[in-house]
């Protein structure tokens, strides 16, 4: 069974332990500049929002990519940047509408999240399980996925 | 089924392996111009740079791809379509059956209609081949003239800069990028590049471009002296604006925008207009041929018309919806999204939808000149339109979320009309994320 | 490592950012944060400077833990002489702030001097400028925090403000960041705003990479957030009501100061609690606490974020700003206590509004709360009247007044200037200064010293004048952490003091938060410190450091002019007994505590430190 991230903005304290988690796994420092999972905060509701990719079906961002450097990792379903083959056009940052996939100006790359090989680091760090890895299924990837279609330019007809 | 393609680039590509996946029985044979595997012109400012060796370019990394996938590759060219009989001619001679027809033909630069134009030492920037001329001439020191400060030419501006030249860029709109970013922006840029050492003359127009000793003289020259035509000269080439001014240079790089390559079909029956017409299955007039990419004048999703988008996410779009229709998945294409992300000698700009607004519309801007920041939303009623960006590199995707998904701001089109920079919130809010 | 080794000076005079290397002898000796901003403090300014003068300086700090994973790793401090205290400051506040500053390579910034005209500090990792601040001086630390994240066109940048109060010389102003967290003690702000100094803005991206031993403290770390977790008070009781879990536990045991200090329980307590704060009101079912939110990788998320009812006469109406009517920084029990239970004000609307305005304006509460109780007590004695407060009704337990006065201190307005001064300068000015509840001009925090005797050793002690994070023993006396100890015995309190302020120096200085201490003891932090830091920090030079630097701020506070007599608490908590509740009858008995204190510390008998004590501390 394919897992995936379980977000709870419900459960979200906004303490950054996700992103801290994230920037040393990928970047070696606490970073939460470079962290691929962001915490959005609504200050006037008095919310917290961790937000990443989906690992969507649609993976615009690898359909865009003109040199293959955005490959799917069958294993976890992520879709992963290969930084050695990634020439830095920028061309997935803009189709990602989910705006996941960021451009690293200190590597001349582009980050985004790969579920950290299939042991996802932000999820181990929420100290309030608001951050889950859990049973693809479970998750409310299918809202995600269905709101990934209207922002598809193609659909079955 | 027999399945022809006709243009190895993304869209090409991307409909070969999308057909092989649809349909594992049907013949797919890719036909290419070049001589090279298939690969992405995206990459080759990134070539210029040598951040990657040519192969970095290739559209696919492992050399037994195509074939792995029973995609056959023959580089030729369609000397002549005969649509009735379903039937190519190639100018190897041979000919091709086809079942369904795929025309990624691409596009080409436009050829300036001045005086010298074709002189040695003057160079597109849009093939591999372009490319091997560019990084030979353009040497530490070098003179070198960018006709054209659009997308293309401003791409490579980074790449010539590193490269050591002298830099000069004509562009005849009064700003740069004029095609892709509004007044503010593009002035933005320019004052960005001027800053980095770059002269810079907008509105300005090549009247004609000329060999110093004019070329007879210079082949004898170089002729006796045992050189390349190009190579050898020192400032060979004089370029003459029309605001009087003279520029002098070793190397004039034409990048002054983009054409159809659809003039193989004049005389056969595919509608035309600026590219080749299709409908919303990326179908042509005649049922059995399809078109996809740069050549293709698909719907527009922004305004609904037909609309050449040549850019590399709408190839990849029109690649895959052509192929599932072509392989009998009926597939609605809800139209092309025109988005440009640019990097200009490490400024990025980007620019969605109808980002010179709307009629009635109404939109916000921040600015930061020193700082080289910029962000333009344009609403129509309570939906983003349209985007402009400078400087912005996190979540820069969302403006197409917003845009493309027709998202609803309600309350937060007027806190985006205060802080515009809180498009991720906006977005997750009214998506209900929240 | 973990320094960043880096410190910006920012002379305000001159106008000139200027790195230079941090210094690392004195790190080795006193760690970070509050323990290496005093050092600089000590070392680069004479102790008699007047506060307000370009001659003091401000130094903002970070820990060697700051911007890392340990949980509660985002404190910073602000260090600098206070204007209310006249003794060193050292104000911590949370939020992410201080991680920014950590995560754009510095340790700390040193201001000093006096900028000609209003500046803000944009600060984009190593790039520091001072900007011109007109269009945010005479705002709010909401609309200047506004104003720069749109200016900057940057959602992220961490802000750091003053308000008005502060331009306008309010004594206890506290310098907010991120909206609502306050490094908010003995004036610190105001220091800012002598400066001319409105708004420190900070992005940071550089990231905080050089932790000495990565594994080690990861594993570390992870043990400390397990801790906490597991700890009835980090991991439900502060979660769940946030520091307000204190409101009811300490009226109970009779330790609530009430009506400027008059008697040690409040009869409102509860309409006032955390428990309270969950309650649905009845105009929209909501109850005031929207949820819980965390400061910079914090684990126990105490913070409270808070409405106001919006049928309440505080947001009603037109002309209220929309922002009162959202979710800010709620109700943390100090700020419950000083503007309710001290104010007799029962009104949790009232107090919710109170503290937003605390926040907007960069006041900090408990002197705000505390001194408005004493002009309380002034008016219903007659000595303050309606002349003098502009028509305000100043009786204890009027919620309307109290907004009125935090609005108009805020603005510097009026009588808001005059409750600007401070509980001892105002009380002072009107011929009682016995009913100031202060020590060295600090006003006191929530704990009656009568019903807990540690604390009323604690207040007078305490080097920044009457505070009770300097040593929290409520944790033992109340709580029984690390063990249980009498609150109204006196024995032993003096080496309990002596114990916590030493080891919260250390925690102030390490870049975490002293709520840490409800869970951890200095067993907890000792590795995540030794696995960050180069050097061999075992738990006795930690627990040599935060003596150390306990008795550098004592030294400074000795040559900045204080005596034994100014260890000391009002004659009214001294002499008058706790009327009700299981402390009826005491005292504070500090005159049992304060000689063995002396003894203990290596201090003679006049408090001063012996030869051998500076010797052996190397002060």
């Amino acid at each position: 069974m394919q897992r995936s991230l379980h977000i709870d903005p419900e459960k979200c304290t906004g303490c950054l332990q996700c992103e801290m988690a994230c920037s040393l796994e990928n970047e070696k420092v606490f970073n939460i500049a470079k962290s691929r999972i962001k915490v959005f905060t609504f200050h006037e509701e008095g919310r917290f929002v961790p937000y990443t990719c989906t690992q969507c079906d649609e993976a615009w961002c690898m359909h865009a990519c003109p040199v293959e450097a955005i490959q799917l990792n069958k294993l976890t379903g992520a879709k992963v940047v290969n930084e050695s083959v990634c020439v830095g056009c920028k061309v997935c940052t803009i189709a990602c509408p989910f705006g996941t996939v960021n451009y690293n100006e200190d590597s001349g790359k582009v980050i985004k999240c790969d579920l950290c090989g299939g042991d996802p680091e932000c999820a181990k760090a929420c100290p309030t399980s608001a951050i889950a890895y859990i049973d693809a299924n479970w998750t409310g990837l299918d809202r995600m996925r269905s709101w990934a279609a209207r922002t598809d330019t193609s659909a079955r007809a | 089924m027999q399945y022809a393609i006709i243009g190895a680039g993304p869209a090409g590509v991307i409909a070969a392996e999308t057909l092989r996946k649809t349909d594992p029985q049907g013949s797919i044979v890719l036909i290419g111009g070049e001589p090279e595997p298939p690969y992405s012109r995206m990459a080759i400012p990134y070539l210029l740079i040598e951040r990657i060796p040519e192969t970095g370019t290739y559209l696919r990394h492992s050399p037994d791809h195509f074939q792995k996938q029973g995609i056959e590759i023959r580089q030729d060219r369609v000397t002549a379509m005969d649509t009735p009989n379903r039937r190519l001619t190639l100018s190897s001679g041979d000919g091709l059956q086809y079942d369904r027809l795929l025309i990624a033909t691409g596009s080409r630069p436009i050829k300036l209609p001045v005086p010298g134009i074709d002189l040695p030492g003057v160079h597109n920037c849009w093939t591999l081949e372009d490319a091997r001329h560019i990084l030979r001439l353009a040497q530490p020191g070098a003179k070198v003239v960018l006709i054209g400060a659009g997308f293309i030419g401003c791409i490579i501006l980074e790449a010539l800069a590193e490269r050591g030249v002298d830099l000069s860029v004509v562009e005849m709109g009064d700003r740069m990028v004029p095609r892709m970013m509004n007044q503010t922006a593009g002035n933005l840029i320019k004052r960005w590049c001027e800053a980095k050492g770059i002269q810079v003359h907008t509105a300005t127009r090549v009247k004609g471009i000329e060999s110093r000793s004019g070329p007879g003289f210079l082949k004898r020259v170089t002729g006796v002296l045992g050189l390349d035509a190009e190579s050898g000269s020192a400032n060979a080439l004089g370029v003459e604006l029309d605001n009087g001014h003279r520029l002098q240079a070793d190397l004039v790089i034409s990048a002054t925008g983009v054409q159809p390559n659809s003039e193989f079909l004049k005389g056969s029956s595919v509608e035309l207009e600026q590219g080749i017409l299709v409908d919303n299955r990326l179908r042509t007039n005649i049922p059995e041929i399809f078109a996809a990419g740069d050549v293709a004048q698909g719907r527009d999703f922004s305004t609904g018309g037909h609309q050449v988008h040549a850019i590399q996410p709408t190839a990849s779009d029109h690649g895959r919806v052509a192929a599932l229709n072509m392989a009998g998945t009926d597939t609605l294409f809800q139209g092309s999204f025109n988005m440009n992300v640019l990097d200009t000698l490490g400024l990025i700009s980007s620019s969605f939808g109808l980002w010179m607004g709307v009629e009635g519309g109404d939109s916000v801007e921040i600015c930061s000149p020193e700082k080289y920041r910029y962000l333009n939303l344009e609403f129509q009623e309570d939906v983003m339109v349209g985007a402009t960006s400078l400087g912005l590199t996190q979540h820069v995707g969302v403006l197409r979320g917003l845009i493309q998904g027709r998202v609803k701001l309600g309350q937060w089109k007027d806190r985006l009309k205060r802080d515009p920079s809180r498009l991720m919130e906006a977005y997750l809010a009214q998506n209900a994320v929240l | 490592m973990a320094w960043q080794k880096k410190v910006l000076r920012v002379n305000l005079s001159a106008g000139t950012c200027t790195p230079e290397p941090l210094n690392m002898k004195w790190a080795h000796q006193y760690l970070g944060q509050r323990g290496l901003a005093t050092k600089y403090i000590v070392e680069e300014t004479d102790p008699k400077v007047d506060p307000l003068s370009p001659d003091n300086k401000l130094i903002m700090t970070t820990g060697p833990l700051t911007g890392t994973m340990a949980s509660t790793g985002g404190r910073y401090s602000i260090v600098t002489k206070g204007p209310l205290t006249g003794a060193i400051a050292c104000s911590n506040s949370g939020g992410f702030f201080g991680a920014e500053l950590k995560n754009a390579g510095w340790d700390m910034i040193i201001f000093e001097g006096r900028s000609p005209t209003p500046v803000y500090l944009y600060l984009e990792n190593e790039q520091a400028t001072l900007m011109p601040a007109e269009q945010i001086w005479g705002q709010t630390v909401w609309e200047t925090d506004a104003w720069l994240h749109n200016h900057h066109q940057d959602p992220l940048l961490r802000i750091a403000a003053i308000g008005v109060a502060a331009e306008k010389g309010v004594l206890f102003c506290g310098v907010v960041n991120d909206l609502h967290r306050a490094a908010g003690r003995s004036g610190v702000g105001t220091v800012m705003g002598s400066k001319n100094l409105k708004a420190v803005a900070v992005r940071g991206t550089r990231g905080v990479g050089n932790i000495r031993d990565p594994q080690a403290f990861m594993s570390a770390t992870q043990a400390g957030k397990k801790v906490l977790a597991e700890n009835a008070v980090t991991g439900q009781g502060l979660p769940t009501y946030g520091t307000q879990v204190l409101m009811n536990v300490i009226n109970e045991l009779g330790a609530m100061p009430t009506r400027n200090w008059q008697t040690v329980q409040f009869e409102g307590a509860s309409a006032i609690s955390g428990e309270a704060m969950h309650e649905p009101r009845k105009s929209d079912g909501k109850p005031n606490l929207v949820r819980n939110g965390a400061c910079f990788g914090c684990t126990i998320a105490c913070g409270r974020i808070s409405t106001i009812d919006p049928s309440h006469f505080t947001v009603e109406g037109e002309n209220k700003p929309a922002h009162y009517r959202h979710a800010s920084g709620g109700l943390e029990y100090e700020a419950a206590w000083a503007l309710g239970s001290d104010t007799g004000v029962d009104d949790l609307d009232a107090l919710t509004y109170a503290n937003f305005i605390c926040n907007e304006q960069g006041m900090d509460p408990i002197s705000f709360g505390a001194t408005v109780a004493a002009a309380m007590e002034l008016y219903e004695l007659g000595v303050l009247t309606l002349e003098h407060t502009g028509g305000i009704e100043l009786k204890f337990g009027n919620a309307k007044a109290l907004c009125d006065i935090a609005e108009l201190t805020g603005r510097g307005e009026g009588f808001g200037m005059e409750i600007g001064l401070g509980s001892k300068r105002l009380c002072e000015k009107y011929g009682h200064p016995e009913l100031s509840m202060t020590v060295k001009g600090q006003e006191f925090p929530a704990y009656d010293a009568r019903g807990i005797k540690g604390m009323g050793l604690t207040y007078a002690t305490s080097n920044r004048g009457a505070c009770h994070l300097r040593s929290y023993t409520v944790a033992s006396e109340v709580l029984g952490i690390p063990e249980k100890t009498d609150p109204l015995a006196t024995d032993g309190k003096a080496e309990l003091v002596k114990a916590f302020q030493d080891a919260t120096a250390v925690v102030d200085s390490a870049g975490i938060c002293v709520f840490t201490t409800f869970a951890w003891t200095l067993d907890d932090i000792q590795p995540q410190i030794a696995a960050a830091c180069e050097g061999d920090w075992n738990l006795d030079k930690l627990l040599e450091v935060g003596e150390r630097i306990w008795n550098m701020e004592r030294q400074y506070n000795l040559e900045a002019g204080f005596t034994a007599a100014d260890d000391t608490l009002p004659p009214r908590v001294l002499k008058e007994a706790a009327k009700v509740g299981p402390a009826k009858g005491n005292v504070s008995d500090l005159d049992k505590m304060l000689p063995e204190y002396y003894r203990i510390r290596g201090w003679t008998t006049d408090g001063r430190l012996t030869g051998e004590t500076r010797q052996r501390l190397g002060v």
